[in-house]
């Protein structure tokens, strides 16, 4: 098990190296004249220039220029916006809104997509089961803005439901309808995956044996059935939580919600490269973190897996 | 991450071709002649009114995309005038007109070329690296396969929409002035990059899982060379679930060019796409709600064909969910 | 050896008699098909078998005789559908199962009727361990706190001879041996002292020499118990010792009962024979092993007649028309073949 965690973070570290490298190149590098456009409309200021010039090593090559990001990185300074914000301050103040977000999400995937699951899971080929594949198949379909969008329109403009947009408080009750936007194609997936996970235990011969002991039908599905179709699920949703966060760019964008994604949408628009690298790494090691620990997760519940 | 194309709508491992009567009926059916799987499968798939549906608005929005003039004949997409800015539907413009005074028909017949082209051409694009990238992974494994998966994880480590709004915005910027070729190439490119990784990994564990089944070994033994193995055993088998997992990503990526073109950094006026008509029609929702209306309506249509042709397709492959 | 007498098979179609008889467990005239896409297959055609305390019978018959399927609609275990019980009872106690409630047929299952299955890691629930799948049945069924619950557990696991049973309780499945496995399916079946104890082909999915120690150890606890036990089963070289009687079972039907020593001396249906004549001997060796030509039938479309005969060395005419009942012939045995008697009174 000790020997298993250490080769994946081994693993991990070439993975993150990679993807910030990529995106550190994409933006510092690939553009020529780093400061073109990067200070709104005009010029970038001379003393600008040169105080960033120094602090990202802009006149060395773009790998001692990571490195030296990193080195400052690793030590928590993920530098300044061009009007001198500390970009760890940005990322501070917007994260919890996204996690919140996030998490409003992965709860209503839990809760309906597992419900949705394991019912037509137990009762296939009924109405309800048609009803469910046909909905899980529109909100795959559905790109998330279009979601967002109409829900935003009818819930929030049209019927007056729900306020357009999320105040700066992020109220629970407000979030829930961003958290289903953004959760959308998911509570699907999560509601798929359930339902064939059910479907396909549901005839297995342990099953059968539980049912041959005398078990109470309740005590057959709910410890025996549940207990095996729910690793898939709880693997699918561990993951998920590390990609809503980087999904969010579209939710919050429309619901107005001062998180990561905004925040990053903005960075890019104004071209604040810093801003964007930061951001980036921090979801970057958030999903490779969260996908670590469903491998870790996937042991636990399934004990036939043993790391070698 | 957030991929559209998420695997696991099509996770189910290729069906072995396995008599699908014989688990359900026991004892031998010595009269029974074997069918094969892809015969099972078309009979399967003919009773099916969803994928007759889905086909056959499939065939319509590929001969809008070819033939635009067949659905709105004389009209003018790109061109409009301002004195009718805002209209209502009418007898001339059936989705009324835009505020420039363009026909918001016209332009959602012509809004399908550009979204069919760049979603197939990336679909394309992705089964090709990653078909390729997978077979050798599989095949050679090794450090080739470390190396490879090592790559695909970095890419498939980036947000999908985040790594497509950097990319494009580095290549595709405000300032730059590229034409309309280029900007559908880079989005192409963009979707390309940030997508094979997924199919790269279905490639590379049916690869791993059809290069020890026993015809594969006695057909090394045999004496059949790399390039026969992958070409007549390999490819045939993976076939299968590719082009399923194919079909719903060309709706997956209808929906994401939609997404890129509705945040401002994919394709751009003067191309007609239904993400740009959304995006240019949300600030007159309260006025002239068709604006968004009508290409939304036939962006989603035209994604929820294509998902739902790949997943009848699916489900009549796989014996298991019969 | 107990009552061996048979009760005559009803004719077809008219369902069970449902007169009460004393017996432990009866099957009679139970009939199931399967409704699939491709067509219904007449899977039991009016099965009638019992098993009284005390006593084994051993039902015997290829893949696809209907033998496992018997089985199943007496435990309710069969998938439905694509399975439909068309007609006949099982009755426990001269109850009909088939007509009880669900809360009452599971009441049944464990404590009256319990059973054994064929490959015990998937029969095992992969994800609990092997001591809480046994403990469970004392907590559900007999409301026992935990600790008690394990006491009787490790307990079971002893009796069925597994050593070190108290550190083996907290394994799972698949860290057991398929020996050690069926020993503790077996454990978990008898947890809760049923009177019928249904075995599966208990021994198939296993080495050749741990099938002979589980056989015996069943056979152990069934004297010790005193239960009745059915023993489903493609082998006659499992059958001999064990059991009292064997039904021989064909595409759904009975086709001869009769005790073991009558059964191997002079068997009276010519499947049987085929059976018999294809046991590799060791007096025989070099020569060609012997077998059934042909394949049975296929269920969605039953030969009319006799269904073994276009395999049957004897079939005449009348075979291909008149289904044979199943009838009593000489002492306490019964056989479905219109020359039972030849068959019997030959040399």
């Amino acid at each position: 098990m000790g020997r298993y965690l250490l080769r994946r973070l081994l693993q991990l570290v070439p993975v993150f190296i990679g993807t910030t490298f990529l995106i550190y190149a994409l933006v510092w590098a690939v553009p020529g004249d780093p400061f073109a456009g990067k200070c709104g409309e005009r010029r970038c200021p001379d003393q600008y220039i040169a105080f960033m010039t120094e602090k990202y090593h802009l006149d060395q090559n773009v790998f001692v220029q990571y490195a030296n990001y990193m080195k400052n990185l690793l030590q928590g300074d993920f530098g300044q916006t061009f009007s001198q914000r500390e970009i760890s301050d940005i990322i501070l103040t917007s994260y919890p809104n996204t996690l919140k977000l996030a998490l409003v999400a992965l709860a209503i995937e839990a809760v309906i997509g597992l419900g949705a699951g394991v019912l037509t899971g137990l009762r296939r080929n009924g109405f309800l089961d048609n009803l469910v594949l046909v909905s899980t198949l529109f909100l795959i379909a559905l790109p998330v803005f279009v979601v967002g969008f109409v829900l935003q329109w009818l819930l929030g403009v049209q019927w007056g439901i729900i306020k357009p947009t999320v105040s700066s408080e992020m109220r629970l009750s407000e979030l829930i309808v961003p958290g289903f936007v953004l959760g959308s194609a998911s509570v699907a997936y999560i509601a798929r995956v359930a339902r064939t996970s059910i479907a396909e235990n549901r005839r297995a011969d342990y099953v059968r044996t539980a049912i041959a002991k005398g078990l109470p039908m309740r005590r057959v599905v709910g410890v025996h059935l549940l207990r095996n179709s729910l690793i898939p699920v709880v693997t699918l949703l561990g993951t998920d939580l590390g990609a809503l966060m980087g999904g969010a760019i579209v939710t919050e964008g429309i619901f107005g919600i001062n998180g990561i994604g905004r925040q990053v949408f903005r960075a890019i628009v104004t071209k604040e490269s810093a801003t964007v690298v930061g951001i980036v790494v921090v979801l970057v090691l958030v999903y490779l973190v969260m996908n670590l620990l469903v491998d870790l997760l996937y042991a636990a519940l399934d004990p036939r897996i043993r790391y070698e | 991450m957030s991929d559209p194309s998420t695997a696991s709508i099509v996770s189910t491992p290729p069906a072995q071709p396995t008599d699908a009567g014989a688990s359900t009926a026991p004892g031998p059916q010595s009269n029974e002649k074997p069918r094969g799987l892809l015969g099972d499968a078309w009979r399967d798939l003919r009773r099916k009114p969803l994928f007759w549906i889905s086909a056959t608005l499939i065939v319509i929005f590929l001969l809008m995309a070819a033939f635009p003039a067949l659905f709105a004949p004389g009209a003018d997409a790109v061109n409009g005038s301002l004195s009718r800015s805002l209209n209502k539907p009418g007898a001339d413009g059936w989705f009324g007109y835009d505020v420039q005074g363009r026909d918001v028909y016209a332009r959602v017949i012509y809004g399908a070329r550009a979204s069919i082209v760049v979603a197939v051409l990336s679909v394309v694009g992705t089964l090709l690296v990653g078909g390729t990238m997978g077979i050798i992974s599989g095949y050679r494994g090794g450090w080739v396969d470390g190396l490879l998966s090592r790559i695909a994880d970095v890419f498939f480590g980036l947000p999908f929409v985040l790594g497509a709004i950097v990319i494009l915005t580095t290549f595709n910027g405000s300032g730059s002035g590229n034409s309309k070729a280029q900007i559908m190439g880079l989005v192409i490119a963009s979707l390309t990059v940030l997508s094979w990784p997924v199919v790269m990994r279905l490639m590379r564990s049916s690869v791993l899982a059809t290069k020890e089944a026993d015809y594969i070994v006695a057909a090394r033994a045999l004496g059949a060379g790399t390039g026969r193995i992958i070409l007549k055993h390999l490819l045939p088998n993976c076939l299968a679930p590719l082009l399923v997992y194919g079909t719903i990503m060309v709706g997956s990526f209808i929906g994401a060019e939609a997404t890129l073109s509705f945040l401002g950094v994919g394709l751009k006026s003067p191309v007609v796409s239904w993400g740009i008509m959304i995006s240019e029609g949300q600030q007159f929702i309260r006025v002239a709600p068709g604006l968004v209306f009508f290409p939304a309506a036939f962006l989603v249509t035209a994604v929820l064909s294509f998902v739902m042709l790949g997943e009848a397709v699916r489900e009549a492959l796989d014996p298991k969910l019969r | 050896m107990s009552d061996i007498l048979v009760s005559e098979q009803s004719a077809p179609g008219t369902g069970g008699s449902g007169r009460p008889s004393g017996r432990l467990l009866e099957v009679d005239d139970l009939r199931v098909e399967f409704r699939t896409r491709d067509g219904v297959a007449k899977v039991i055609n009016g099965v009638t078998y019992h098993v009284d305390a005390g006593e084994t019978l051993a039902v015997l018959g290829e893949s696809g005789s209907g033998k496992s399927v018997t089985a199943q609609t007496i435990m309710g275990i069969l998938d439905t559908p694509p399975g439909f019980v068309t007609g006949g009872q099982v009755r426990f106690h001269g109850k009909d199962m088939l007509r009880m409630s669900n809360e009452e047929r599971r009441r049944i299952r464990g404590e009256g009727i319990a059973m054994i299955f064929q490959d015990a890691l998937s029969a095992l629930n992969p994800v609990f361990t092997v001591g809480f799948q046994i403990a469970e049945q004392f907590r559900v069924r007999r409301g026992m706190g935990r600790a008690d619950a394990k006491k009787r557990a490790i307990e079971m696991l002893d009796q069925v001879k597994i050593p070190n049973a108290k550190s083996r309780f907290n394994n799972y499945p698949h860290q057991f041996s398929g020996g050690m496995r069926q020993r503790a399916m077996i454990a978990m079946s008898l947890a809760l002292d049923p009177e019928v104890l249904i075995a599966d082909e208990p021994t198939t999915a296993l080495d050749v020499t741990v099938q002979a120690q589980i056989m015996d150890l069943l056979a152990e606890l069934q004297r010790e118990r005193q239960m009745g036990m059915i023993l489903i089963t493609h082998d006659l070289g499992v059958v001999a010792d064990v059991a009292d009687r064997i039904a021989v079972m064909y595409a759904g039907r009975i086709v001869e009962e009769a005790d073991v020593y009558d059964l191997y001396a002079k068997p009276a249906h010519p499947y049987t024979m085929g059976l018999i004549d294809s046991i590799p001997r060791m007096d025989e060796k070099g020569q060609q092993l012997r077998t059934i030509k042909g394949l049975p039938p296929n269920l969605m479309n039953i030969p009319p007649g006799c269904p073994f005969n276009p395999r049957c060395p004897m079939a005449q005419p009348v075979c291909r028309e008149k289904i044979p009942p199943l009838l009593q012939v000489g002492h306490a045995r019964a056989s479905a073949c219109h020359f039972a008697e030849e068959l019997v009174n030959r040399d």
